[in-house]
């Protein structure tokens, strides 16, 4: 025995290296590995067969596996925020230092308290919650749904941040065979010698499958494949790397292991494979099955390639005396394994009435007893095998011997792996020959060209021993067992369990028959079978079995759950890939962005944008910033960043007939040198967007559109060119970010711009209201719009981005005397609030039509036709009940919170109150000093002075009276300075 | 510690030339205006100082010195004066960015799902890194790529995330 456990051999074991022994605990206990262990064979060889509890009865669990079909070794790997719930311990790899925790039990893992469900598992059949928790109604949600939610689920979510990194990677390969078997290697190679970009993808460590350990001379074959594939240039080979899921046009979805093994490596932990494949081979080998038997849920009772694999792959022993029950001759192997590892073999129970192939002839002649027509009838030993019991197979469950045993290996026989091949519409064939579903050639799932997109080869396509290319000998028939024994008694079925994770059994399948359940899909959800995080790798063809028998019909009758991606759990970590923290989103930033940053600006999002929201200093609320920048504003002059605005280049012949129709009202009229304000709907007439357009040449005019609405409404436009007027001459360019936008506003608005030199007469005469020019300011190319969104004197500065941040600065180097203040969006907000201007997102929701807002003198009346011209004049879009725009005042002096409802008398058909209007803006006016708001009310506009009622919960009702939405400056004589 | 699979850094002295036209009718006249030939679908044609790179079938892009740009503008308006064509100078709309080094395309291949390893030489593709647009053409040593200015921070973040060292696409 060497340090690394009592249960290491003393020779053996092809994927460990004995010199480098690796410390970890499990369950607070220190233990000792060896490098190339896994987790699962670390344990095993420190004697730890029960590595956790089964989800509803928490039964012990041992690992009935070695690889990804595991249901029961899941673990709690790491701590922290690299604590991981529900790792496989048959795939992880063994760490140095590695801690691990149990799941699912309380208060320990030996002494479990929820394991008195054990004794009453009578009592939990099939659909238990639904029968149980029914009633009465209230007790659910406030008594049985806290409690079972408690009990619920495995693994711990982690509490911490992931501190490890994750990335993704796209590929485009020819062909991508999954599986580093010897089928997936040799596909390779011939696809490879054809001159295709190949890669192979292999989920374990190490390359080969089975064959090393299954068939003579195998690791040799495997050898020379590799030595050939490494040696060919278009060949890519990644081991530690899952494929997951294969999607439409052959599209694939792979993880690649980097730094599993080792968390500070400084790497990304884990990558994410996007591929394009051209086709994709499955080598994705196959998966044994358990049998189903009394008592074959005790930790011990392991499937029979499972245990060859510990002993030859780990120098691990996974019990000293090993009884073998099966159906078929693989089976035999693991005696021949376990055999020549010095362990022994007390008997191999087969459930076959002859077994005459060379494999039992061989384990025969080492003298082993085999016991054919027999079965288990139950396994003595509750958390690990004491014995097994023994009976005839065609029998009833009459124990005829008792054979002391510490493990028993067993195999039902195997089912392919056509997970990939089935996600995306692959069907598959019953075949009775070899009792297992294999793929249908002749029904792939089909890409673009409707040709194959995936093949299967070897053990996936159903050829389990791959003769051709292992040189295995034939071997004599599987008989299909899904009862064991054929005739078990009822008792012995509510202890024959199918999913191990989730505690489905052989009764409870048939108690679901028997109650009507006869969709195979049903019978998964009303009995949990194959919903656990396994997703019935090793249960599902089993369940399905016991079902078809219990339905009394063929197993092709009852056909498969359906098989989804992923095949094993993605970590999230590498579905975000790179976008987290600073990168989690693109966030889009002006040429003032770092000006806004160093000044404090306390940044809104905008679409992807980040605006400043105010400017708020030392010890000022938001509340206060806003107000303090408002009167600012109206007292002098302030600078808005008004970069983000779309702006979209529109010229060509038929520019002004296409504005016509793009815009409500009237675009081609426009001058050259004015600007003009007007509304974009989409075809149904609802308002889209709004915003100024300039006239910048005979055929050429500038369309600003709202911040969120630049993509949009270029979109929009590209999309009537050339779906609809694919004729008409017109060029559009959405220049937004070409130019950097400065709104200086205020009664000394000119003044500050005056002082920085230009050769733009800004004069009112020169530069009137709704027109702009254009030239040089402070030295830097210009154009300035006399357009004002806040009711005074106002310039719109635009200067190319790179030149933007200097434009701001000279602004406020200039008008420090004029205390020029940078004033944010919120300002802006209320600004055009006071002013009654109506603000998109606000006012609209998309429900809305300009003449619900009062906005007709926009809508062109001598246009024959624009966009959504036609809806607008639908009866209900001109239904005078329409709700219309109107300014509210509060009459208590609070501010109305946004987006509250007026109540109408009466109620509607559900019992709550009528409603007759609601708020779309609201705030508190610092030019006015009182609360101001805006809102759609029914025949708002005819209703001046009426009082609405505003009912919240909680509080008193705010009340409202119906006014002008117009709050300052009624005349506006302000624009003009 | 490696090094990182690329050096990142951005250009800022480049100028650039949005041009739509029919390029059936007025590709000629846009190449002699240029001194540049006329690309093919999903090329860019250079003559080592400005590239003409195709954006789409009616669109190119003029990749110059930035100080060339005004003319260069001026002479296509001229050019194109009796064609329904738009040029812009759009030199102050993108953020461009150098990938330089052996592992460059490594950098590419984990932001844009684009098949960047089998673009010809020549080539310009227009794809996304990660969640923005970008466009990317070849130049010895490594690549180009071109983007919205207003996402210059995130382009750099990911390409440098992307180019962290230890990180190549090699199997292990």
């Amino acid at each position: 025995m060497t340090e690394t456990g009592p249960f290491r051999l003393p020779r053996g074991g092809r994927l460990i290296d004995r010199a480098y022994q690796l410390p970890f605990r499990f369950d607070g206990r220190q233990m000792r590995g060896l490098l190339g262990d896994t987790l699962a064979s670390a344990l095993l060889a420190n004697g730890q067969l029960m590595m956790g509890r089964s989800f509803k009865y928490h039964r012990p669990r041992g690992p009935i596996a070695s690889g990804a079909e595991e249901p029961n070794a899941l673990l709690g790997l790491g701590q922290g925020g690299r604590f991981e719930p529900n790792q496989r311990a048959t795939t992880t790899p063994l760490v140095g230092g590695m801690v691990t925790t149990p799941q699912n039990c309380w208060p320990s893992l030996n002494a479990d308290i929820g394991a008195v469900n054990n004794w009453l598992y009578r009592f939990f059949p099939a659909g238990f919650y639904y029968k149980t928790f029914m009633h009465p109604r209230p007790f659910w949600k406030h008594v049985f749904e806290p409690i079972i939610r408690r009990s619920a689920g495995l693994g711990k979510a982690p509490t911490e941040a992931d501190p490890d990194r994750y990335e993704q990677a796209y590929a485009h390969v020819d062909v991508v065979v999954v599986g580093g078997g010897i089928a997936g290697l040799t596909a390779a190679r011939d696809a490879a010698r054809d001159g295709k970009s190949v890669w192979l993808v292999e989920q374990t460590p190490h390359f080969g499958g089975r064959t090393p350990t299954d068939h003579a001379d195998g690791q040799a074959r495997v050898d020379a494949l590799l030595a050939e594939l490494r040696g060919m240039a278009n060949v890519t080979l990644r081991r530690s790397t899952q494929a997951t899921g294969l999607y439409d046009h052959g599209y694939l979805l792979v993880r690649e292991s980097l730094a599993d093994h080792d968390p500070n490596a400084g790497i990304p932990r884990q990558r994410l494979w996007r591929i394009r494949a051209g086709h994709v081979v499955v080598a994705s080998g196959a998966l044994e099955r358990p049998l189903s038997f009394a008592g074959n849920d005790v930790p011990g009772v392991i499937l029979a390639s499972a245990v060859r694999d510990y002993i030859d792959n780990y120098g691990v022993a996974p019990g000293r005396r090993i009884v073998i029950v099966t159906n078929n001759d693989d089976a035999y192997r693991t005696a021949l394994v376990a055999l020549d590892a010095g362990l022994e073999v007390p008997v191999v129970i087969d459930a076959r009435s002859a077994a005459g192939g060379a494999l039992p002839a061989a384990v025969r002649a080492r003298g082993v007893r085999v016991l054919t027509g027999s079965a288990i009838a139950g396994i003595k030993g509750g958390q690990a095998v004491e014995a097994v019991k023994i009976c005839a197979h065609s029998g009833s469950g009459q124990v005829t011997e008792t054979v002391d045993a510490d493990c028993v290996a067993m195999s039902g026989g195997w089912s392919p792996v056509v997970h990939l091949w089935s996600h995306c519409g692959g069907k598959l064939n019953w075949s009775d020959a070899q009792a297992m579903f294999a793929p249908d050639p002749n029904r792939p799932p089909t890409g673009a060209d409707g040709k194959a997109m995936a093949s299967c080869v070897g053990a996936a396509a159903g050829d389990l021993l791959v003769p051709a290319l292992t040189g295995a000998q034939a071997e004599s028939a599987t008989m299909p067992v899904w009862v064991m024994p054929a005739h078990a008694t009822r008792k012995m079925k509510f202890k024959m369990w199918l999913d191990f994770q989730n505690d489905v059994k052989v009764s409870d399948v048939e108690l679901a028959a028997q109650e009507g359940y006869h969709s195979v899909e049903h019978t998964k959800r009303y009995t949990t079978l194959g919903m656990a995080t396994d997703q019935g790798k090793v249960s599902n063809i089993n369940g399905l079995a016991v079902l078809s028998n219990a339905l009394n019909q063929p197993i092709p009758a009852t056909g498969t759950t359906t098989f989804r991606p992923p095949y094993t759990p993605l970590t999230l970590g590498t579905i975000a890939g790179e976008a987290r923290g600073e990168i989690f989103q693109p966030l889009r930033k002006t040429p003032m962005h770092g000006w806004h940053e160093s000044h404090g600006a306390f940044f809104e999002p905008v679409g992807h944008w980040r605006r400043p929201y105010c400017y708020p200093k030392a010890g000022e609320s938001h509340a206060d910033a806003v107000a303090r920048e408002i009167r600012a504003v109206r007292a002098s002059v302030g600078t808005l960043d008004a970069s983000t605005l779309g702006k979209i280049i529109v010229k060509g012949p038929d520019a002004g007939r296409f504005l016509d129709m793009m815009y409500t009202g009237m675009m081609s009229t426009l001058p050259v040198g004015k600007c003009r304000y007007g509304l974009i709907c989409n075809e149904n007439g609802f308002l889209s967007d709004d915003g100024v357009a300039a006239r910048l040449s005979e055929d050429t005019w500038l369309v600003h559109t709202t911040t969120g609405g630049a993509e949009r409404m270029h979109g929009h436009m590209e999309d009537w060119l050339q779906c609809e007027w694919w004729d008409w001459k017109v060029w559009t360019a959405n220049v937004t970010e070409q130019w950097a936008q400065v709104a200086v506003v205020g009664p000394k608005a000119r003044v500050l711009l005056e002082r920085l030199g230009g050769q733009i007469d800004l004069s009112p005469e020169a530069l009137p209201f709704m027109g702009w020019a254009e030239g040089e300011i402070a030295g830097i190319p210009a154009r300035v719009y006399r357009i004002s969104f806040s009711g005074e004197l106002s310039f719109e500065v635009a200067v190319p981005a790179n030149r933007g941040l200097e434009l701001w600065e000279k602004l406020h180097e200039a008008g420090r005397d004029l205390n020029v203040t940078p004033y944010g969006t919120e300002a802006m907000h209320v600004m055009r609030a006071e002013k009654g201007f109506i603000m998109i997102g606000d006012e609209t929701d998309g429900t809305v039509i300009p003449q619900d807002l009062g906005l007709n003198w926009a809508i062109s009346k001598k246009k024959t036709d624009y966009i959504g011209k036609r809806a607008q004049e639908r009866s209900h879009m001109t239904d005078p009940r329409r709700w219309k725009l109107v300014g509210l005042e509060s009459v208590d002096g609070r501010v109305l919170p946004d987006g509250v409802y007026a109540v109408a008398d009466g109620v509607n058909p559900n019992g709550q109150r009528n409603t007759q209007g609601r708020v779309t803006s609201t705030y508190m006016s610092p030019t006015l000093s009182k609360p101001i708001a805006m809102g759609l009310v029914l025949n708002g506009p005819e209703r001046m002075g009426e009082v609405l009622e505003f009912p919240v919960a909680g509080q008193e009702s705010y009340k409202a009276r119906i006014c002008d939405p117009v709050f300052y400056d009624k005349e506006g004589s302000r624009a003009n300075g | 510690m490696a090094e990182a699979l690329a050096k990142i850094s951005q250009v800022q002295d480049w100028g650039m030339i949005q041009i739509r036209a029919d390029l059936a009718r007025a590709g000629d006249a846009i190449a002699a205006a240029v001194g540049v030939a006329l690309p093919e679908r999903g090329r860019i044609t250079s003559d080592g100082s400005r590239s003409l790179g195709w954006m789409s079938p009616d669109e190119l892009l003029l990749v110059l010195p930035r100080a060339e740009a005004a003319e260069a503008l001026a002479a296509l308006q001229d050019a194109l004066s009796t064609e329904h064509a738009l040029v812009l100078d759009v030199s102050d709309m993108r953020a461009v960015f150098r990938i330089q080094g052996a592992k460059a395309l490594d950098v590419l291949m984990k932001l844009c799902p684009a098949d960047l390893a089998a673009m010809p030489e020549d080539g310009l593709r227009r794809t996304r890194a990660a969640q923005v647009a970008c466009g990317i053409w070849r130049e010895p040593g490594g690549y180009v790529l071109i983007g919205f200015r207003s996402v210059a921070d995130y382009l750099r973040g990911i390409l440098t995330g992307a180019a962290a060292p230890g990180t190549q696409l090699d199997p292990r």
